[in-house]
């Protein structure tokens, strides 16, 4: 396979704590696209809940133990992993599509355009991403693809600072120019010349910050301001089970902790791994 | 300026002044270009020769179109093109290419070289696809780069070798007129000879008119056949390159020959201690620019800003002392 | 007893491409007061030479071999707290690009001073303030006590590398390592600091290895010439004889192809082709390929030939 001979590639691979994240995300990811492969139960299906199943401890038959209406945890950690990945992808990929057009146009024309886009960066910036969010999903109501939404607003700007700052010292360089003098007009030069020299930056930023947006999403949950009861997320099967924590019931709340846990290092793991390999190569 | 060739671009009291923040508040003005002007005859290469900070550069800029100037006129093909921007002038952008002096910097490090190549054919030119090819492969022969390499990226290349790609992306639209600036200053000097040859074939192959811009007064001789010498926005000497090495007359000239280091000769101490830097162009001098670094500085250059004159079949100089020291 | 000898150096580095024998064994040593130039194009292990001397070489990059004795201790073995004393100190080193060798965010006197109180603790800082001002005017930074209070942007090219210049000197090193430093700046500043620097290393007695890829302005400076190539050193000896009779053919190449002010040729002089990669090497001489006197006796790696002080590798001499 081609890809295997890339520099990048055989480079990141020779990271062993990264190449074991890559790893355990892959499988994490298969699980999470098909969960009803994997589980034994689709908890969200009323029709196979019974009562007489709620807190049963982890064992033979439901190996991480029920909750109070009888679900398997395991199950409903699978499909929650799902919701998780899901709004942490999608609104990561929203965030960058929104934030990196901004911060390219931002810093190739300059001038108030620049001035309002990143005032408008700079008093968000001032806010804790939790606040905004929350009061985004409080006025708002819950929802999968509202929590999507508010945490793209929230991250946005991340990717916009950084594209400006490239484009500001890409757009004076030679190449640049040289477009210029061919005629190409500002479109061409900002997406056909300059764009491809801050993809890598972004991508190296994106990927932690998918983890970050996971989080963003697992606290709101948490907070009950997430999403639905119907469509649980990591962060709310914590949440539910937080309720009975104490009561001995721990499994309903500590595996699904753990498994947002591996999530977020691994995707850490392969974030700091990415960041480490592109930045001697910046040095060319 | 001569006689018997035809004029193919004329810089007509040209000036540039760029506003620049000094201080938290303050805005002043930066003279770079100072009423200048010169002729470029077709067929020939003019060599524009001064140290950083002459506006050599900002010249080569604005002819090219990524400057507008602020005064004067710059007649390319009956037409002032002075102020109007690269998307104003289409039908003449192909005409007049450029090449950079940064080899590291002047190719797209994530374009392949194949790319960055055919760029100018598809903006301005309806060739097919296979005709793009060919005119890629025969540039490529032109200027020594192996067809093969042409899927590789930029930093897969060396400095000579990726000032030979920017040669051949300035020539591929075969223009009237090509600027150069400083095209082997940031190459070793062995290479310097090698890419300097090469741009004298390419001159004779195809009748090229070419504004050469350098610091290096040693490199003009064998490519030129004008030589303009500038400091401060404005041309101090001009004469055919015969003629400035025969007689250099202009006492920054004399400075410029004396501090090229010759191999065979030791520094001559005592002068080359006195050169001096040029100045800054945001408050310029009211007599003379050159006066302060000047060896045979009167009273009157302080106060008299000297004109162009001929001191000689078409040599001209910007120094009422001349002949005289 | 010489100042410097390096004997055998070499230093690779362990690519994944492979080993790039950046130094692949070189001898020479300079006495003190004296001046070296090491010529070569680009890629041809000069620069490496003089960041090996202050083991400045990072992975992948390691001093496989060879011993460098300074003052008489071999700095090969030497540990980092020790090599920590002698950087800045004792042997300082001078980059190519201004811009870069110099803080940004801090003004030159900070930086000046800094240099002198990290290796003279005991210095009050009125002293150290006196010395900075003082080395300002030696390299002719006009208005030296306002040039201390300057931003590095605030200065010309010119001025950056004098101030440069003027940090390398500020513990009176008894070696200075200069890498390309003129080759960021115009010819006519290029004449004025080749001259401080030849001064300098005069008035102060240091010894200066000036590394460059411009054989006229090694010559104007230096008096021995070391020629590198793809590693090694293909000739080495006093200035006077490697400038007036080149014996290697690589020497008189580069010699050849400098532009004369007084010629009348048309062309240029080049040397054909370009220097081989390091991962890739030929069998035998490695200048072989671009020679024009190579035969099949080239083959063979050249021994070393002496003619008096004089050293240099080639068959064909």
């Amino acid at each position: 396979m081609s890809i295997f001979k890339n520099e990048l590639v055989q480079e990141f691979f020779e990271d062993k704590m990264a190449t074991i994240g890559l790893f355990i995300l892959i499988v994490l990811v298969i699980l999470a696209l098909f969960p009803s492969v994997f589980s034994y139960q689709n908890p969200y299906d009323l029709s196979q809940l019974y009562l007489e199943n709620s807190f049963k401890s982890p064992g033979h038959q439901f190996w991480l133990g029920t909750d109070e209406q009888g679900r398997d945890i395991y199950s409903a950690m699978l499909y929650g992993l799902r919701i998780s990945l899901y709004v942490g992808v999608a609104s990561t990929v929203l965030s960058v599509i929104i934030g990196f057009s901004l911060g390219l146009i931002s810093g190739y024309y300059g001038g108030w355009v620049d001035t309002i886009i990143m005032r408008i960066a700079d008093i968000q910036l001032s806010f804790p991403a939790i606040l905004i969010a929350l009061i985004i999903m409080a006025l708002w109501g819950e929802g999968v693809g509202k929590i999507i939404i508010a945490i793209t607003i929230v991250n946005w700007v991340y990717y916009a600072r950084t594209a400006r700052g490239v484009v500001l010292s890409e757009k004076e360089k030679d190449y640049a120019q040289s477009a210029k003098a061919l005629g190409m007009g500002d479109m061409g030069i900002i997406f056909g010349e300059i764009m491809p020299n801050v993809t890598a930056p972004i991508i190296v930023i994106a990927t932690v910050r998918i983890a970050n947006a996971i989080i963003l999403e697992a606290t709101l949950s948490f907070l009950g301001l997430g999403v639905p009861i119907t469509q649980p997320s990591l962060g709310s099967l914590i949440s539910n089970g937080y309720q009975v924590l104490f009561s001995g019931y721990w499994w309903t709340s500590v595996y699904p902790g753990i498994l947002l846990m591996v999530l977020i290092i691994s995707i850490n793991l392969i974030g700091d791994r990415m960041r480490d390999i592109m930045n001697p190569r910046l040095k060319r | 300026m001569s006689q018997g060739l035809k004029k193919l671009l004329e810089v007509k009291n040209v000036s540039k002044i760029f506003s620049v923040k000094v201080g938290t508040f303050e805005k002043k003005d930066l003279h770079a270009l100072n009423n200048i002007s010169f002729d470029i005859f077709k067929g020939s290469t003019l060599s524009l020769v001064g140290e950083s900070g002459c506006g050599k550069t900002t010249i080569g800029k604005t002819i090219l179109g990524l400057y507008q100037a602020t005064n004067g006129e710059i007649l390319f093909r009956d037409r002032d093109i002075s102020k109007l921007k690269p998307n104003k002038r289409k039908d003449i952008q192909k005409d007049i290419q450029m090449i950079f002096q940064d080899p590291y910097s002047s190719l797209n490090p994530r374009k392949k070289i194949k790319t960055i190549l055919e760029q100018p054919l598809k903006i301005h030119t309806n060739l097919s696809p296979k005709e793009r090819r060919e005119r890629v492969f025969k540039t490529c022969e032109d200027v020594g780069i192996d067809a093969g390499y042409l899927e590789r990226y930029p930093h897969q290349f060396s400095g000579g070798q990726r000032q030979r790609i920017a040669i051949a992306r300035a020539m591929i639209l075969k223009p009237e007129l090509i600027l150069a600036d400083e095209p082997i200053s940031a190459l070793d000097v062995s290479i310097q000879a090698q890419i300097l040859n090469l741009l004298m074939d390419l001159k004779d192959k195809y009748n090229l008119t070419t504004l050469f811009i350098t610091h290096d007064i040693s490199v003009v001789k064998h490519i030129s056949d004008f030589v303009a010498v500038m400091y401060l926005g404005e041309i101090v000497e001009y004469a055919s390159k015969k003629e400035l090495f025969a007689n250099p007359s202009h006492p920054y000239t004399k400075m410029l020959f004396s501090t090229v280091p010759d191999i065979y000769t030791p520094l001559i101490t005592d002068s080359v201690l006195k050169t001096g830097e040029i100045q800054s162009p945001i408050d310029l001098p009211r007599g003379c620019f050159f006066a302060k670094r000047c060896p045979y500085k009167k009273d009157i250059c302080d106060d008299v800003h000297p004109d162009l004159v001929e001191i000689g079949a078409n040599h001209f100089a910007r120094c009422p002392l001349i002949g005289k020291f | 007893m010489a100042l410097l000898e390096v004997k055998n150096l070499k230093t690779h580095f362990f690519t994944r491409a492979g080993v790039v024998k950046s130094v692949d064994g070189i001898s020479f040593s300079i006495e003190k007061g004296r001046i070296l130039g090491v010529v070569g194009e680009s890629g041809a292990g000069k620069s490496i030479t003089g960041f090996s001397i202050l083991k400045l070489i990072d992975k992948p990059g390691k001093i496989v071999e060879g011993e460098i004795i300074f003052d008489g201790v071999d700095l090969v073995k030497a540990d980092e707290e020790k090599m920590q004393t002698i950087r800045g100190n004792e042997i300082s080193m001078i980059f190519q690009d201004p811009q870069t060798s110099l803080n940004p965010v801090i003004t030159i006197g900070e930086q000046l001073m800094e240099a002198i109180i990290y290796h003279h603790k005991g210095v009050s800082k009125k002293e150290a303030y006196e010395s900075c001002v003082d080395i300002l005017k030696t390299v002719g930074l006009p208005a030296a006590e306002k040039r201390m209070k300057s931003y590095p942007h605030q200065l010309s090219g010119g001025m950056k590398q004098r101030v440069v210049i003027a940090m390398a000197l500020l513990n009176n090193p008894k070696l200075l390592i200069a890498d390309e430093p003129t080759t960021a700046l115009d010819v006519t500043i290029q004449a004025q600091i080749l001259y401080l620097m030849k001064k300098l290393s005069n008035d102060f007695g240091s010894s200066l290895i000036l590394i460059t890829h411009d054989i006229a302005v090694v010559s104007q400076l230096c008096d021995d010439i070391a020629v590198m190539y793809a590693g090694r050193i293909v000739e080495y000896g006093p200035k006077e004889e490697v400038i007036f009779d080149p014996k290697h053919p690589y020497t008189k190449g580069l010699i050849e192809c400098l532009p004369k002010l007084n010629d009348d040729k048309k062309r240029l002089y080049q040397i054909p082709g370009i220097m081989p990669s390091l991962l890739n090497l030929p069998k035998g001489c490695y200048f072989k390929d671009r020679c024009q006197y190579a035969d099949s006796e080239c083959d063979l790696y050249p021994d070393k030939k002496v003619f008096g002080k004089r050293i240099v590798f080639c068959h064909k001499v």
